[in-house]
């Protein structure tokens, strides 16, 4: 059975230093399997207008596409030209919640995130995305 | 010439027409808008407050009662029965994760919430203790009790027969259901009384949606501000709601959504305040509530009075059985619609049990009321009680919160005009379903309606309050009139799907997703 790994990666380009570490770590395990994964934030518990509620699935669906095509696709090109098998997934929900849960249904061995420097209000009174991950997660993180 | 342009010269012009216009002339506009309307809507309303031959008991009121009892008992109290799993479902615990992303069930209840609480919970309670005493209030809840089976019933059949186009967007309520739902049980009349209730809809959108939320804003900026014609409030209002629905622009929509809840519970907490610093006084409340509810203590109309006070008002505040809900709840994900019913049936809980409680309880503990101290009853001002300051509506709740925390009505000022917008929104929202539902699904006819809509507010601000609450309760209850009707051929529908779903859910195949 193989080894997968997960990567969480958010668009930005500093994503590529988890991408880069988990690309070694595939190669030194070799039979090896990378997971990209991007959570798209989503509360089921905000406030929306009728007419939000009305176009929710068809924007849930523009919103998938979108992050699939520009954020999981040039990842996924990358690693398939370094001959690395690679497969996307796009989520909605908590980052850390949405993380940890498809690591879980995907039996994966380990989550590959990249340190993030936000320090918003928010960040500090209910700690990071990455901070939230390591506390919950059920398998080990690796915080580039 | 551009947008901006545009919208400028509309604005600048109003301010000139606001200076020019003098407080004589402006009046004289009022009264004529106020004459007109109540000639107009006068046989309407008449014919859905009609007393039942010999009484003055009149059959609108008797006909919501008999269908939430009804639905209470066919449903075997379902309201009690599934109120733990309601919260649950609200809590997400039986959601599938896969479908993060979606509206959820909370997402659905706030919406739908929203549209309901408001003014009837401020205003409405206002009028039911002014005219009914205290006792109305015992009537409210038990109608909010009862309507809880109400709810879930029509919202159950709003998501089982709503439309799901291909573009991915959803349409549904009482005119999707009952045409449907009479087509598969194979009963005639589905598409005709389908038909008749989008009209009751776009007149209730009109009427309690639309004019009663402009013309309470307007007297609770005019309580804070002093007197001033109606018609400029509406001319306000108007300007915004229209940048809203036709302009599309979702921000000023986006914060009234988050504004209303923090409003909610600011409301609810001040009602609490008040509550417990009088605190000596509740049991006090609480006795009159449940006297007045058999004897009327004096109140005009005696214990018949204060009980049609207090399901009209609940009514009006709740909607239960008025069908508008099932238009809101029906854009939740789910492949269970009775889920969403269970969901639902916290509504009328919320709003009335609670909220209009809480201020019957505020307005009873203020002393507001006049009471003659000899007698111990209420002082009559014609059909209503003596109030300080001969308040009502509005302005009684804000006066009974005003004596508990004197900063408080300028508070409540901005919650009305808040409630009164997001109400607004919802129902323009509900009354567009309805349009399209008769006139196709085009641009035209979405823009056409919009427009009516705004036309309205102005026409609500400016007509006095007797005219325009009388054709907004007619308008409301005739949307009951119909979808009840339907409902009642509809009900073994829900109950196939009840009694699938508990066989289900106890054998362990409706999988809870969270512990």
């Amino acid at each position: 059975m193989s080894t997968k790994l997960i990567i969480g990666v958010d668009g930005e380009s500093s994503d590529n230093r988890a991408i880069e570490f988990a690309s070694k770590l595939s190669t030194q395990i070799g039979n090896c399997e990378l997971i990209v994964v991007y959570v798209i934030e989503w509360s089921p518990f905000s406030f929306q207008t009728n007419e939000e509620n009305a176009e929710r699935h068809k924007r849930r669906e523009e919103e998938t596409e979108l992050a699939t095509n520009r954020i999981i696709a040039p990842v996924l090109k990358k690693l398939e030209a370094a001959n690395i098998k690679a497969s996307g997934i796009v989520t909605h929900g908590n980052v850390a919640d949405a993380l940890n849960r498809v690591a879980k249904e995907q039996n994966a061995d380990q989550i590959i995130v990249r340190r993030t420097s936000d320090a918003s209000i928010k960040t500090r009174i209910f700690g990071s995305s990455v901070a939230n991950l390591v506390m919950e997660s059920t398998i080990p993180v690796t915080v580039i | 010439m551009k947008l901006n342009q545009k919208l400028m010269l509309i604005i600048s012009s109003l301010f000139l027409m606001i200076s020019n216009a003098s407080a004589e002339q402006a009046t004289s506009l009022d009264a004529r808008v106020n004459e007109v309307f109540a000639n107009f809507t006068g046989p309407f309303v008449n014919f859905i407050f009609a007393p039942l031959y010999g009484t003055n008991f009149p059959w609108i009121v008797l006909w919501l009662v008999v269908a939430a009892s009804i639905f209470t008992v066919y449903f075997g109290f379902v309201q009690f029965r599934f109120f733990g799993h309601a919260i649950a479902l609200v809590k997400g615990d039986y959601s599938n994760p896969d479908d993060a992303g979606e509206v959820s069930h909370f997402q659905a209840l706030a919406t739908a919430l929203s549209g309901t609480v408001g003014l009837g919970n401020i205003a409405g309670v206002g009028v039911a203790v002014a005219i009914g005493g205290p006792g109305a209030t015992f009537w409210m809840i038990t109608a909010g009790l009862l309507g809880m089976a109400a709810k879930f019933t029509e919202c159950t059949l709003g998501v089982k027969y709503r439309n799901e186009y291909d573009n991915g967007t959803v349409s549904g309520g009482p005119m999707y259901y009952i045409s449907k739902g009479f087509k598969e049980r194979g009963l005639f009349g589905g598409k005709f009384l389908a038909v008749l209730f989008s009209i009751f809809c776009i007149l209730g959108a009109f009427g309690g949606g639309n004019m009663f939320q402009a013309n309470q804003a307007h007297a609770a900026i005019s309580g804070i501000t002093g007197d001033y014609p109606g018609w400029i409030t509406g001319i306000i209002f108007a300007v915004i709601v229209f940048v809203v629905i036709v302009g599309g622009v979702k921000s000023i929509a986006r914060v009234t959504e988050k504004i209303v809840p923090i409003m909610g519970v600011l409301y609810v907490g001040a009602a609490l305040v008040i509550l417990m610093v009088n605190y000596d006084k509740i049991g006090w409340a609480f006795n009159e509530i449940f006297t007045g509810a058999f004897t009327g203590l004096g109140v005009a109309g005696g214990f018949v009075g204060a009980l049609i006070q207090g399901f009209k008002r609940a009514a009006f505040s709740n909607e239960a059985g008025v069908g508008s809900a099932a238009i809101a709840h029906s854009a939740v994900k789910t492949k269970e619609p009775i889920t969403e019913g269970f969901v639902s049936l916290l509504e009328p809980l919320i709003d009335t049990v609670v909220i209009c409680t809480m201020t019957a309880l505020v307005i009873t503990i203020s002393g507001q009321l006049i009471s003659d101290p000899a007698t111990g009853l209420y002082v009559l001002d014609g059909a209503r009680i003596a109030t300080v300051d001969n308040n009502t509506g509005v302005a009684l709740t804000s006066a009974a919160f005003g004596a508990g925390i004197s900063w408080f009505p300028y508070l409540l000022g901005v919650a009305v005009i808040m409630f009164a917008f997001s109400t607004m929104i919802s129902w323009s929202y509900y009354g567009l379903k309805a349009w399209t539902y008769l006139f196709g699904e085009s641009k035209n006819a979405e823009l056409s309606f919009k427009i009516l809509f705004c036309i309205f507010i102005v026409i609500g601000a400016a007509a006095s309050l007797g005219p325009v609450i009388d054709f907004s309760d007619a308008a409301i209850f005739a949307m009951a009139v119909v979808n009840i009707f339907a409902i009642y051929f509809l009900m073994p529908i829900v109950k196939k799907e009840l009694v699938s779903y508990v066989t289900r859910l106890k054998n362990g195949e409706i999988k809870k997703y969270k512990n």
